[in-house]
């Protein structure tokens, strides 16, 4: 295989989260158009600079990007729409990255986001993938608890995973999230509290679950010379990939496509997983994040328990993650929800974190994973930025 | 293991009825295929014609080569449980209202990976399964793991009950128990444990053969209905419909030949009238009262069978008319059975060849006797299928029907 062109001279800036609410009367339009707003006003560059724009949406229905660039009055040479839920951070990054390296576009809005009406997530989930509507649905209509407990279950029998485990994952992501305004969850987790907690789908209980919500996140991607002379703060594009549908053979997902990519989005960035100095992973359920720890190479198969045992995962932490609580403490605002670790790490890289800032933050890492189409999540991807 | 099922309380009055809800109907078109065989009772998957892949959920094309041309093939039904959990939560109301429902994740000999009800009585994975096809009550079909042997009272598991229509503590109607198909499944219902057998007798005034045999069962009682009479089904409606689980309408009228070689139309009238019109009276008159109990509890309303023939499918012009008004009976069936699909009462159609009765004289064999008939219905009910070609000749049939039509109807006029 050829080696891919690196990222150099690429850059992230511009977070923005526009406040989650638990239940919006507003349509995703208007939590993107809030995204841009805010983009535009951060970075003081002026809407017609914008000449690129990248959208994340499950219920902008019936409209895509287009439709929503002229909702937005905003004219574009280059557009792209990422229907990648969970993983569309780290593709509407390598994207925009492309487009900006090729010419194709100058500066690049990155938004995803969604709104969340009293009954989207039941029609949402009942209509999410052909596969779903056919042979999961009817089996219970248990949506993703049903999913993720299958694999929280076989992860759990065959790797020796205890609820604890799992629980001080969230425990820690919900110390991270008490200084985030806007998170459905504003109290501290205890243990007790966690394993306590009903179950919803054995083995997945209360708070293994995302709190679905209405909100949206964004970040603008240009060159570095671009970002400097508007005076920006930015984040380096070390290295990225994506794989989608891996592994289709094995009877249940126990590992990720990260596990074929790592070595290659390791070796574009020139470091190694202990060279990080905190990851964002998609947490939904906290299952999957010790299959990215597996996958992404800071332990081996199997020894994710052992791993989040040895470490503590708060911003203070020996190994920091979800450093703005994640999804499980922040809420799930759809889509945006596939870009809240990449904005959190654009704020860490480029100090202005709403919460808590990892001490001497320079490497991190940016996991997605996404759509569960049928059995397992289909689509995976990392990214490695750097500070400036 | 599945304790038995206790014979239900009477119902509290002053409760009210729950309505029934479906469980999630939508479907894509090819997904429908796994209805043919859940309908019969048998696990059929995509299998590809080109290369031999089985794959599961059903796809347009072939996963393995992109080949186009895939066919339902039946598939061997052990498999491996290899996750599960338990639902204590549904956003759908079906499901919502028998949580906790317990699910999982099956591995088929085949190399498919499929979700499942998973039965009671299946240990925790993993577990060696048997995965078989079941209508649902939306008369979808599903896919339910069942343990890879039989367990003692497996029929009673929560989720089995939802899935078939067993006659154990329900009260049935046999609308005609004068004819020997009709005292069999008498015979064969009380057997399987129904709680009252409601028995029809046009013709009070005769003492039929057989009948004081079928008095002598306790839980038979029997009643002066008549399928013609519009006024009779209408009162019997009154005394019963609101108590009445499973239909089993076996009344029908049978003559010999086409239409050359009886003049006149009063024979097939006789025969639409109970055949046809029959159906119509009395679907009419209990349907209304079955579809609103279709979630009543562990004994709801569950189940209309319709007593067909196989010559319904296509005509057999020795018995002409006989066929005609079947065709007719078949065609309304499915509009009965459209309207009951989303109250969760399943319409089972039975497709009987020729039965060994008087009005099959002159045919040779074989010819389906009284009794494997009632117990094919009775299974139909204990399994939950919902098509029915019991006995050779209706298999024969049916294999040449579903090959060619054409050719059939061919056949047919040259027995």
């Amino acid at each position: 295989m050829n080696r891919r062109a690196s990222y150099d001279g690429i850059v992230v800036t511009t977070p923005v989260s526009i406040p989650y609410v638990r239940f919006s009367i507003r349509a995703a339009h208007w939590w993107i158009g809030r995204a841009l707003a805010e983009l535009i006003r951060d970075s003081h560059i002026e809407k017609g600079h914008i000449d690129g724009f990248c959208v994340s949406s499950f219920t902008l229905a019936p409209d895509t990007a287009i439709g929503l660039s002229e909702h937005l009055g905003l004219s574009t040479r280059w557009l792209d729409f990422v229907p990648l839920g969970g993983n569309c951070g780290v593709v509407s990054l390598r994207r925009a990255a492309r487009a900006v390296q090729s010419g194709d576009a100058e500066i690049v809005a990155c938004i995803a986001g969604d709104t969340n009406h009293v009954d989207s997530f039941r029609q949402g989930t009942a209509n999410f993938s052909r596969f779903a509507r056919d042979a999961v649905y009817p089996m219970g209509a248990g949506g993703p608890n049903q999913s993720f407990a299958y694999l929280t279950d076989y992860y759990m029998r065959t790797f020796g995973a205890e609820p604890a485990d799992f629980g001080k994952m969230c425990v820690a992501q919900r110390q991270n999230a008490l200084k985030i305004p806007y998170a459905m969850f504003k109290k501290p987790l205890t243990m007790e509290e966690y394993l306590g907690a009903r179950l919803i789908a054995d083995p997945v209980r209360l708070f293994d679950c995302v709190m679905p919500c209405a909100g949206a996140e964004g970040f603008l991607v240009m060159r570095r010379e671009t970002a400097e002379a508007a005076g920006i703060k930015y984040a380096r594009v070390l290295g990225a990939i994506e794989r989608h549908a891996a592994f289709q053979s094995d009877p249940i997902q126990y590992r990720g496509g990260w596990a074929l990519e790592r070595d290659e989005l390791y070796g574009q960035a020139g470091v190694a997983p202990a060279d990080i100095d905190f990851i964002q992973v998609y947490d939904d359920y906290p299952v999957i994040n010790m299959l990215q720890f597996e996958d992404l190479g800071f332990c081996g198969k199997g020894e994710a328990p052992a791993f989040v045992r040895a470490n503590t995962l708060t911003v203070d932490g020996t190994f920091p993650s979800n450093t703005s609580g994640g999804q499980l403490s922040v809420g799930q605002a759809g889509a945006a929800g596939g870009m809240l670790g990449m904005v959190e790490a654009i704020r860490q890289l480029t100090r202005q974190t709403i919460g808590g800032q990892v001490p001497d933050a320079a490497l991190g890492l940016v996991s997605g994973f996404g759509m569960i189409n049928y059995d397992r999540g289909l689509s995976t991807g990392a990214a490695i930025l750097a500070a400036a | 293991m599945t304790p038995p099922l206790q014979k239900p309380k009477r119902k509290n009055p002053i409760l009210r009825t729950r309505l029934p809800v479906p469980p999630p109907q939508a479907r894509s078109r090819y997904a429908l295929g796994l209805l043919r065989g859940a309908a019969q009772g048998r696990l059929e998957l995509q299998e590809c014609r080109d290369c031999g892949q089985v794959q599961y959920p059903p796809r347009e094309m072939c996963r393995r080569c992109l080949s186009d041309r895939l066919d339902w093939k039946p598939q061997p039904e052990d498999g491996e449980l290899i996750s599960e959990t338990l639902l204590r939560h549904s956003l759908e109301l079906f499901f919502r209202e028998r949580v906790p429902w317990r699910t999982g994740l099956v591995r088929l000999r085949g190399g498919v990976t499929v979700v499942a009800h998973i039965h009671a009585d299946v240990p925790p994975p993993p577990a060696r399964v048997r995965v078989r096809a079941h209508l649902d009550r939306a008369g979808q079909a599903v896919l339910v793991a069942i343990p890879e042997r039989d367990t003692p009272n497996m029929a009673d598991d929560k989720i089995m009950r939802e899935m078939t229509c067993d006659p154990k503590f329900r009260k049935v109607l046999v609308t005609d128990g004068k004819t020997a198909v009709g005292q069999a499944l008498v015979k064969a219902l009380a057997k399987a444990g129904a709680d009252i057998v409601w028995v029809g007798n046009a013709e009070p005034w005769k003492n039929f053969p057989g009948f004081d045999e079928i008095k002598s069962i306790p839980q038979v009682t029997l009643l002066n209905l008549d399928v013609t009479d519009q006024r009779s089904v209408r009162e019997i409606a009154g005394e019963i419909a609101g108590r009445v689980d499973i239909v089993v309408n076996n009344a029908e009228v049978h003559r010999t030949y086409g239409i050359s070689a009886r003049y006149g139309t009063d024979a097939a009238r006789a025969e639409m009238d109970v055949n046809y019109f029959g159906l119509l009276r009395l679907a009419q008159e209990f349907g209304p009262a079955l579809k609103a109990r279709g979630a009543d509890g562990v004994n709801s309303a569950v189940a209309w069978v319709n007593l067909l023939s196989i010559y319904a499918l296509a005509n057999f012009p020795p018995h002409g008319t006989f066929s005609a008004s079947k065709a007719a009976a078949h065609s309304l069936a499915q509009c009965l059975r459209a309207e009951m699909r989303p109250t969760g009462v399943r319409v089972i159609n039975v497709y009987p060849g020729p039965i060994d009765d008087e009005w099959n004289q002159l045919l040779l064999p074989p010819k389906i006797a009284p009794g494997a008939l009632a117990n094919a219905i009775v299974n139909a009910l204990r399994q939950g299928t919902e098509d029915v070609y019991p006995g050779d000749v209706a298999q024969d049939w049916l294999a040449r029907w579903r090959d060619n039509p054409k050719a059939l109807e061919v056949e047919a006029s040259n027995p």
